[in-house]
Parts: C-alpha cells; sequence; structure tokens
C-alpha cells in the first residue's frame, strides 16, 4: 500500500545516500583496510549462501561416487596401489637423503629443517569475479587457519589465504593480478619474482635483465624470501622468454604447475616456527644477509 | 506484510546463489547477472518496496560473497536500480523484449562501473569476455519476468 505516510526519503535522495555510503565502504575496506577483523563475522554470516550454492556440486559428485562401477572402481584401485609403489619406492630413498642433509646442514650450522603442520580442505566454491583469481575453501579459524597462509595442492603452490571466516576462507590464487611470489629457478639458484597475470595458466617474471640465463622448461621453485610461503616447492615451469632488445627487459612467461583450473583437494600448511616459539626464525634471518650477498656477487 | 518479505527476500536470496554456483569454467564467462536481473524486476513491479535501498544491501551481500572490496557491486546496483525505478511507469508499458533491452542496457553500466571502480583500486584490464553475462541476462530476463510475476500474482503481493 503506497500511502503518503509510508514513502520515507525520495528516491535520489536514496541514491545519493548509497552512493556516500558505497564510496565510503570502497575507501575504508580498501585504503584504511578497516573490516579486517569485520570481515570474518560478514563472511561467517554469509556462509550459509555459500554452503547452499556448494550444495548442487556435492550432491553430483557424491551421487557419482554412488554410481561409480565395480569395475572402474577397481581400476582405480590399481592404479593407486602401483602409484603407492612407486612413491613408496621413491620415499625410502628420501628418507636417507634427508638423513643425509640434515648432517650436512648440521655440519654447515646452518638450522636443519622441519616438519609442519599440514591439513587438507576441500574446495567450496570457484569465484566468479572475472577481475580476481579467488577460490573458497572448507576450513576457518575454527581449524586455525590464519591470515596469509600458504596453500598448495598435488603439484605446486596454489596461492594464500587473504580471508578467514570461522568455517571457510577465501584462497588468492598465484594467477591474480594483485598477487606475487619470490620464486629462485631450481637450475641455477638465480632469484626472480613471479607475478600473477590475471589468467589462470600464465605468470610473468618481471624485471629480468637479458643477460640472466633463463630458459624455456625451467621449474621455478618458491625461495622462502617473503616469509609467507616455505621454500622449495614447485610454482611454475617456464614456457617462454622474449629477448627484444629494444625492451629494458626480457619477457618471461611461466605456467603454474599447480592445476589452478582444476583444484579439488588442497592441503594448508602452518609455519615452522609455530611449534617452538619461532627460535629458528631468528637463526635464519641472521643466515640469510650473508647469502644474499654471496649470490649477488655471483650473480654479478 | 510478512508473506511478501519472504517472497521478495526469498528470491534474492536465491539470485545470490545462482550468481556464486560454481559452474565449469566453459560456462562460467555466460553466467547471466541473477542478482540485477530479480532486483530489476520487483524494482520495476513494486518501485515503492525494493528501489535503492534493497539493492545497496543486496550489493553489500554480493561483496561479501565474490570476495571484491566492500561497496563495488553494491555501488552499481544501487546506480542500476536507480535508473529502473525512476523510469518505472514507462518501462512497465514495454514489451517485454524492448525491456529485455534495457536490462541488457542496464546490465552493461553495471560491469563498466564495476570494472571502472576496480580498475581504479587494482590495476586489472578489461577484456571482451566480461561482457558476455549481459547478452546472457537479456535472454534470461523473459524467463525471470514470467516467473516472478507468477509467483506475485499467485501469492497477491502489492
Amino acid at each position: 500500500m503506497d500511502t503518503i505516510f509510508t514513502r520515507g526519503p525520495s528516491l535520489n535522495n536514496r541514491l545519493t545516500l548509497a552512493l556516500v555510503l558505497s564510496v565510503l565502504l570502497i575507501f575504508v575496506d580498501h585504503k584504511l583496510e578497516g573490516f579486517k577483523s569485520t570481515r570474518v563475522y560478514l563472511n561467517s554470516l554469509m556462509s550459509p549462501i555459500q554452503y547452499l550454492a556448494n550444495l548442487p556440486g556435492l550432491i553430483l559428485s557424491e551421487s557419482a561416487q554412488r554410481l561409480t562401477s565395480k569395475e572402474q572402481l577397481l581400476a582405480e584401485n590399481q592404479t593407486m596401489s602401483n602409484q603407492l609403489l612407486l612413491m613408496s619406492e621413491k620415499l625410502q630413498q628420501f628418507d636417507v637423503v634427508v638423513k643425509e642433509n640434515e648432517q650436512l646442514r648440521s655440519l654447515l650450522q646452518a638450522p636443519r629443517r622441519q616438519e609442519s603442520r599440514k591439513m587438507v580442505a576441500e574446495l567450496m566454491a570457484v569465484d566468479k569475479n572475472p577481475y580476481s583469481q579467488q577460490v573458497v575453501i572448507n576450513k576457518g579459524a575454527i581449524d586455525g587457519v590464519y591470515l596469509s597462509q600458504p596453500v598448495i595442492d598435488d603439484s605446486g603452490i596454489v596461492g594464500q589465504v587473504m580471508e578467514v571466516g570461522s568455517t571457510n576462507s577465501r584462497v588468492l590464487l598465484v594467477a591474480d593480478v594483485t598477487h606475487a611470489i619470490p620464486v629462485r629457478s631450481l637450475r641455477n639458484d638465480i632469484r626472480f619474482i613471479a607475478t600473477g597475470s590475471g589468467s589462470l595458466n600464465e605468470l610473468y617474471v618481471e624485471h629480468v635483465p637479458h643477460s640472466v640465463d633463463i630458459q624455456e622448461g625451467d621449474l621455478l621453485i618458491s625461495s622462502g624470501l617473503g616469509s609467507i610461503f616455505p621454500e622449495g616447492y614447485p610454482v611454475a615451469r617456464v614456457t617462454q622468454v622474449v629477448r627484444d632488445e629494444s625492451r629494458p627487459f626480457a619477457r618471461v612467461i611461466v605456467t603454474p604447475t599447480a592445476s589452478l583450473d582444476r583444484l579439488r583437494h588442497l592441503l594448508l600448511l602452518w609455519h615452522e616456527d609455530d611449534d617452538d616459539g619461532g627460535t629458528s626464525d631468528e637463526i635464519d634471518s641472521d643466515i640469510e644477509p650473508e647469502d644474499n650477498v654471496v649470490e649477488e656477487l655471483e650473480d654479478a | 506484510m510478512r508473506k511478501r518479505n519472504v517472497i521478495i527476500w526469498g528470491s534474492i536470496i536465491i539470485a545470490l546463489v545462482l550468481q556464486i554456483v560454481p559452474l565449469p569454467i566453459q560456462a562460467d564467462v555466460y553466467r547471466p547477472d541473477w542478482v540485477l536481473v530479480v532486483l530489476a524486476y520487483w524494482s520495476m513491479a513494486l518501485p515503492n518496496r525494493v528501489n535503492v535501498g534493497v539493492a545497496f544491501i543486496t550489493g553489500v551481500a554480493m561483496d561479501i560473497l565474490v570476495g571484491t572490496t566492500l561497496g563495488i557491486h553494491s555501488l552499481g546496483l544501487s546506480v542500476s536500480i536507480y535508473i529502473l525505478a525512476a523510469n518505472y511507469q514507462r518501462l512497465r508499458n514495454y514489451s517485454v523484449w524492448q525491456q529485455a533491452i534495457i536490462i541488457g542496457l542496464l546490465s552493461s553500466l553495471y560491469h563498466l562501473l564495476t570494472f571502472w571502480v576496480q580498475h581504479l583500486l587494482t590495476d586489472i584490464y578489461f577484456q571482451v569476455d566480461y561482457l558476455w553475462p549481459v547478452a546472457a541476462s537479456m535472454v534470461l530476463w523473459p524467463w525471470v519476468f514470467w516467473l516472478l510475476r507468477k509467483t506475485r500474482r499467485q501469492f497477491s503481493i502489492m
């Protein structure tokens, strides 16, 4: 019923109010980052809708699981056990190598690497916003997920946690335009920074001089600098190097090793220094500057 | 009163769910603007009940769901719905196909607005792919119009 008493402010006033509020929200959220703590509650408030949206996919995969035939299961079992055999063969050698590495590190008086805590998370939803590459996972503050926690899958680094809700959280993928990750080449330890391009299967390595030794097929692994991502996980493989002398830097395009377009199960990593109060971190920071100097000398 | 609110907000929540339902990557580009289309229907049918305020609240909810900076979608939706609510008397008299064209224009305005704001905040670049939802929304409009009008008449919501 439209009576004169129920009308409230005019449409123009409403629009002005909405515009002012929107701009205020954008300013506070983007420039001042004023919603960092409230975002947890806001995300929790909205998580029922997310769970609802996840339902059709869940039902589909569940029913697909129930409908798989016995032959398919047997075949899958066969390939899995073959894989397990191969893996455990590798693991036997790995144990020896880890021991050896520990001994060598203790000889060098370098800090030992420690096993870090891990947790498997499942993908809940892929973001539909075309301007950013994010996914939502089904673990949140209740499970101990924290801001900028590294996330990997079975073949490489996927991204980092950018927002935490109470039961789910949002992961910024390495391919997002606002994301950059410090890496080094596995072949010759040269350090780079790989930034996202906005498309899922491309990253750019920026500020690479023409003289630097980087080739197609080189594997880039995380360098551990920046202390967000742990060291030594594969990030990307070089697919294209364009050395156009008329440009100041070489154009290097790399492909992420993690299959970002078909993520399903993800692994959350906890920082190593969570258990022992950050002592290893201090030792790291003592040693790193010297390392850097040596590397830079070698580069030059 | 209660029934009306339940129906309106129920349809908006369903639209929000459809907006974020995971789709295969090939189909994802063509996802229509469910939220905009549903809000457009209500603001054209009941301009005194659903207008800029509801659009603003829905926009904030969408920002949280989609993970953009708060305020981006609320700005885009408020402006688009304002244009509709200000001209509802004229738009109601158009045929559904003419309305679909108007929805297409509004949807492209909405996409360009959200793109511009995000372009100011982060350095993203425009791809023509971003405008596929406009075509999808135009195709969607007659069906949503028909469905929601049926629901509205069924429950005699004014």
